[in-house]
């Protein structure tokens, strides 16, 4: 790899030891995947995939102590995932025993030196940072050092950034040194699509079921995706924004997108065209019977496939403030239609501090609550992340949580009727 | 006994039993239980692997496609390397993946472990090698099964 002068001085110790270690680091990463230069870091902020403070991960925290008492902060401020903890989300005695005496016992100790190094404040996690209310949106063309699938799927797809899937550690390691290696969707020739995906279903696709088939088909290849014009427009408006937000995340998660271009909406797309296609880029043919097939694929490894669900998780990513002023008219309706007052699952929608924040500005928190609905800030991945978990009925419309745990996929409309039925089941 | 060569990632030689995944490695998966509640032999976690649940990870030569998952893979593979839980080496037949890339960077750095990777084998490699055979790594990247 070319480094200039100043990077080589850095791998040479020019500013300590661990400085220097740093750098090792991220020159080993590019080289692996052949990249011949380092780039600067332009976004405005960094993004962490990183935001619990788990036991076992205690080397990590430990490394990071190197960091700070080396002097070195992120030369950016960052945002990070949701933190693991809300003592709102419905947990059991023994559950609370596990989170917090056996599990996140490294929180505290993780999150203060999240602010040496650099966070932007106590509010900034969530997954979906590039939402207004949390303000980190980075623009076209920025160069980034993120993690999290979700977010950097997001960034490339939506907002024309350009950002590798990076690691957790990695994504802060770029953030210090205010550069990294350029190769894969950092360059033009790594955002070209090496498959063409036709969706020719006859309704609107579920955003995170046509995610997951596209995900687990192209694994970590770029796709150009058509036919989606006649639901979606020509325009990234909010709701456009959302849907893309929940199947991003789920290409991300069941296979390992970084980047998709969608026809006449995403930018790339609309700049370039066809001609982001690659030379023999392989074809994906989508219609409903395909969504229909990947769906009915999906493991149930409940114990008792049949019990009824304990817990109902809504916000893989984090939901918008948009999406649950509409959960919020849906739930009312149904609720009135089967002559209830609260929903017959316990359920936990999730969302970034600051759109909860604006939520609680308006009436539709209130009338939340009133059904029965938990607003929490946290990951329910990081929740759903402990032995005890797999024990218990939970249902979810995220693809993304159903990859990762025993949670159990149903659409956004199945999820509505399980849980506002008077059984409580489908 | 059959030879493959590969590219060396990071460097190093070992011979240990063939340990060995046909679909991705789930790094969260496979190592987060067996982390978290000390398991001396590191058994895989991964229910969604059928070739290596259950089976102990540590000192194995593992044999795989690539890995799959979260982007805490890495660090996942960090802390193994912390621990000194990690495999004898990792073996990949298709060119390594961003994340496992990472981990092992990051275990080569920042940790005294010593974990060979190779990559970019060969699906021929990863078709011939079976769980239990005898694999030697050479400093060059090229691997020896038998």
């Amino acid at each position: 790899m070319n480094l200039t002068a100043e990077q080589q001085a850095l791998l040479d110790g020019a500013k300590g030891e661990v400085m220097a270690k740093v750098v090792k680091t991220l020159v080993m990463y590019g080289e692996t995947f052949g990249a011949e230069r380092m780039v600067p870091v332009t976004g405005k902020y960094g993004h962490t995939v990183i935001s619990f403070g788990l036991k076992v991960m205690a080397p990590v925290y430990d490394m990071y102590d190197q960091l700070i008492s080396a002097g070195l902060t992120a030369g950016q401020k960052f945002t990070a995932d949701p933190r693991p903890l809300d003592k709102n989300v419905p947990s059991s005695f023994l559950e609370n025993i596990v989170f917090n005496k056996i599990m996140y016992t490294q929180q505290q100790r993780y999150e203060e030196q999240l602010r040496k190094l650099g966070i932007v404040d106590d509010d900034a996690y969530s997954c979906t940072c590039y939402v207004d209310q949390m303000g980190n949106k980075p623009g076209k063309g920025d160069v980034l050092s993120w993690a999290e699938s979700s977010a950097v799927v997001y960034a490339n797809s939506v907002l024309g950034a350009r950002c590798n899937r990076n690691s957790g550690m990695l994504e802060l390691m770029g953030s210090i040194a205010g550069f990294v290696p350029e190769f894969g969707l950092l360059t033009d020739e790594g955002r070209k699509a090496d498959w063409v995906v036709e969706v020719r279903c006859e309704k609107k696709p579920e955003a995170q079921l046509l995610g997951s088939a596209i995900g687990m088909k192209v694994m970590e290849d770029v796709p150009y995706i058509k036919g989606m014009e006649k639901w979606l427009g020509t325009e990234l408006n909010e709701e456009n924004c959302t849907y893309l937000k929940d199947f991003g995340a789920a290409t991300a998660s069941n296979g390992a997108v970084g980047l998709y271009h969608i026809a006449n909406l995403t930018p790339e797309a609309k700049e370039l065209g066809e001609s982001l296609i690659k030379e023999n880029a392989q074809v994906y043919i989508i219609d409903d019977a395909e969504l229909a097939r990947v769906k009915a694929n999906y493991p149930v490894i409940w114990k008792n496939p049949d019990a009824k669900p304990q817990l109902c998780f809504v916000g893989c990513p984090h939901m918008t403030l948009k999406q649950m002023e509409d959960w919020a008219d849906a739930i009312e309706a149904k609720l009135r239609e089967n002559g209830l007052d609260k929903v017959t699952v316990p359920t936990v929608f999730t969302a970034s501090p600051a759109v909860i924040k604006e939520l609680n500005k308006t009436a539709c928190a209130g009338r939340l609550a009133s059904y029965g609905v938990v607003v929490s800030y946290i990951c329910p991945l990081m929740y759903m992340n402990n032995p005890l978990c797999k024990k218990k009925a939970v249902i979810t419309s995220s693809n993304k949580l159903r990859t990762y745990t025993s949670a159990r996929y149903y659409t956004d409309s199945e999820i509505l009727d399980i849980i506002t039925s008077k059984e409580g089941k489908i | 006994m059959k030879q493959f060569k590969g590219r060396v990632v990071v460097p190093g030689t070992c011979t240990a039993e063939a340990l060995v995944s046909r679909g991705g490695f789930n790094t969260l998966a496979s190592y987060q239980m067996a982390i978290m509640f000390g398991d001396k032999q590191v058994k895989c976690g991964d229910q969604n692997n059928p070739d290596i649940y259950k089976k102990p990870m540590l000192g194995k030569a593992l044999c795989l496609p690539m890995t799959i998952g979260s982007t805490t893979g890495g660090m996942v593979l960090y802390t193994v390397c912390s621990l000194g839980k990690q495999p004898a080496c990792m073996l990949f037949s298709l060119p390594i993946d961003s994340l496992a890339a990472s981990g092992a960077i990051l275990g080569d750095v920042w940790t005294e472990a010593k974990m060979p990777v190779v990559d970019s084998l060969g699906d021929d490699f990863l078709n011939y090698v079976q769980t239990g055979m005898t694999v030697t790594v050479g400093e060059d990247g090229l691997v020896t099964v038998e």
